[in-house]
């Protein structure tokens, strides 16, 4: 069973009060707090999810496969979000995927729709494409954990900052 | 009050007519509640509380309001929709799911003006008789979800929001709710499906009008971040006053967002139809890039219809009507309607000749391949089909005929489909192709004709 800290329960169970009519519209959010904290949704916190909200396991893995936002892979220290969509593309997206891959020394290569997330060998670094992130007059843009990043030109700087 | 003044290199351009950005990068602003009050916030809400509801929706009403999304329905007409009969609890949920492409204006309410949000909702809130709301904020905003539900805390410290607003007898509860990065709980009834904890499927219409039968198959609410942000506006300067910005049938201000190949991208707060193209590419853009000419303009979000730099659109009817180059159209629904396209969430997404439009449109048919949740065959297999030929076109690997082919699965997908997706992925292929099919074709190889140049085709030849 999954290793949930009391502080963190806490704050999920206010959370759910959030939800008066359903506890069920609670499933992202539970699911949020848990992948903020354990960095991925593995298949004890599916389970620990359904248990608490009263439903099937089903019901709680059917939402995690379907949203991108929540990963069933473990992802390295500081996941890196590189917007694929047109304007940042314009602006240099792919140059920049292919420049902070290299220097991370991560291998895209084995990525697929279903498996999106590449990890560099040392674990420091995981990065993916993310569709469109809201940002497209400052691109190319980027998201490191929950840090926003605009206009990023320069690979090496953005990854010094988080080594 | 004193004047505003702007942060160095941020001031807002001469043509622009700022309301709801109006405290965007204001030199001396913050998000805090003190902040806003000292603005005069929340006065607008106290004037509200004692008006009569039907008053606050008919005000909103006469303001001409529509939404700003990207159907650009009439705000108030919506609100009526809620049947007057009805007896279940209503609810109203603010769609930050900001995620159409090119879009990127409701990123600074939140994190700069949330009280101004928060305030819009309280009032569309009492008007419709909504106790519970909801503000659905897109995953990748992580920074405006806390910066939201901070300006929660606090209008409710200061009895803004919960029980017995200002003494008025008006309960209300808002929460923020985090999506979880698909671009379909942007569409309303997915968007309920997602608070609800599913997948999010949309649901078909009719029966399920959000107005009718949504949240918990309760009278629901649906509105825009900036839309709701202008019902404070409106209930400030009365619904008649505000109707006089912007023009007849698209009143008000509206923030375009600028990306691609223009030297100063950003937001413009404009009064609707007040400025033209031109003036936004030239003008408020600072031009388009030097020795570069226009090639095309994507102008409303990247699900609206491409417009060539070189076509002449015609619009209005019989007297009134007459032609307009590209640059010449003035920014506001109707008018971009009548070119063909339309103005949508307000993403304008401007290419140059050094842009190749099968490599637009393939990152365009990869955005929508990957975010179709699946749940009509057409959108789910003509999506992922649009991009494998659009693959194919960029990799030098397609024949002629697989234009044709292309055009073909989207005029396929449009029309048949339980949500407004289907249109959203297929009308890029349609005018991509309706009016760039000669630089397309130019890019396939005519001696591939025939030829199973799939890799999965050839993968699944191979094993037979």
């Amino acid at each position: 069973m999954l290793a949930v800290p009391q502080d963190l329960e806490a704050e999920i169970d206010e959370r759910i009060t959030h939800y008066p009519v359903s506890k069920r519209s609670a499933v992202l959010p539970v699911l949020h707090h848990l992948q903020h904290h354990f960095g991925y949704i593995s298949e004890e916190a599916v389970e620990w999810t359904a248990a608490k909200l009263g439903l099937e396991p089903i019901k709680v893995l059917e939402v995690v496969t379907f949203y991108p936002g929540f990963r069933q892979e473990a992802p390295g220290k500081y996941h890196i979000r590189v917007c694929r969509t047109l304007s940042c593309a314009m602006a240099g997206s792919y140059e920049l995927m292919e420049s902070l891959c290299e220097k991370a020394g991560i291998e895209r290569s084995g990525v697929t729709h279903h498996h999106p997330i590449a990890v560099s060998a040392d674990g420091r670094y995981s990065i993916e494409f993310a569709e469109c992130l809201a940002s497209c007059g400052f691109g190319p843009v980027c998201m490191v954990n929950d840090d926003f990043h605009e206009a990023v030109t320069d690979a090496d700087g953005l990854l010094k900052h988080y080594s | 009050m004193a004047a505003i003044t702007y942060k160095r290199g941020r001031e807002p351009h001469g043509k622009e007519h700022r309301v709801i950005f109006r405290n965007i990068d204001r030199e001396g602003w913050d998000a805090s509640i003190d902040t806003y009050l000292e603005d005069g916030g929340y006065e607008p809400l106290k004037k509200a509380l004692k008006m009569e509801r039907a008053v606050i929706t008919e005000e909103v009403k006469k303001s001409g309001l529509r939404g700003r999304g990207g159907a650009g329905f009439p705000c108030g007409i919506k609100w009526g929709f809620i049947p007057p009969t009805n007896t279940k609890p209503v609810y109203l949920i603010c769609n930050a799911d900001e995620s159409e492409p090119g879009t990127f204006k409701d990123r600074y309410i939140l994190h700069q003006d949330p009280h101004q949000l928060v305030e819009g909702m309280a009032i569309a809130c009492f008007a419709v008789g909504a106790k519970l709301a909801y503000i659905y904020i897109r995953e990748e905003f992580p920074e405006a979800a806390k910066i939201v539900e901070k300006a929660i805390a606090e209008a409710h410290e200061k009895g803004f929001l919960g029980k017995n607003i200002q003494g008025s007898g008006f309960d209300l509860e808002i929460y923020v709710h985090r999506g979880a990065g698909a671009y379909i709980c942007g569409e309303e009834t997915g968007l309920i499906e997602s608070l609800e904890g599913k997948r999010p499927y949309p649901r078909i219409k009719p029966p399920y009008f959000p107005a009718a039968m949504g949240l918990y198959l309760c009278p629901t609410i649906v509105n825009n971040v900036e839309t709701l942000c202008h019902v404070k506006h409106i209930i400030e300067m009365g619904g008649e006053e505000y109707a006089k910005t912007g023009t007849k049938n698209n009143t008000g201000t509206r923030i375009l967002c600028v990306s691609g190949d223009v030297q100063k991208p950003g937001y413009y707060e404009v009064e609707v139809g007040k400025v033209t193209m031109g003036e936004v590419i030239n003008d408020l853009c600072g031009g388009l890039k030097p020795g570069r000419e226009l090639k095309a303009v994507i102008p409303g979000g990247s699900s609206a219809k491409v417009l060539r730099a070189d076509e002449i659109y015609t619009v209005g009817r019989g007297d009134d009507a007459r032609q307009l180059t590209i640059w010449d159209i003035p920014m506001d629904f109707d008018t971009m309607a009548a070119c063909g396209s339309m103005a949508g969430s307000g993403g304008v997404i401007v290419m140059d000749d050094s842009r190749s439009m099968s490599w637009v449109l393939n990152n365009l048919n990869h955005f929508y391949a990957h975010e179709s949740c699946g749940q009509c065959t057409p959108c789910r297999e003509g999506s992922l089909w649009m991009k494998k030929i659009t693959d194919r076109v960029v990799a030098g690997k397609a024949s002629p005929s697989d234009v044709d082919t292309l055009y073909g699965v989207a005029k396929n997908i449009d029309g048949r489909t339980i949500c407004a997706f289907g249109e959203a992925c297929s009308w890029p292929t349609e005018s991509f192709v309706e009016k760039f099919r000669d630089e397309l074709v130019g890019d396939t190889k005519p001696e591939l004709e025939g030829a199973l140049v799939n890799a999965e085709t050839l993968t699944a030849a191979a094993s037979l």
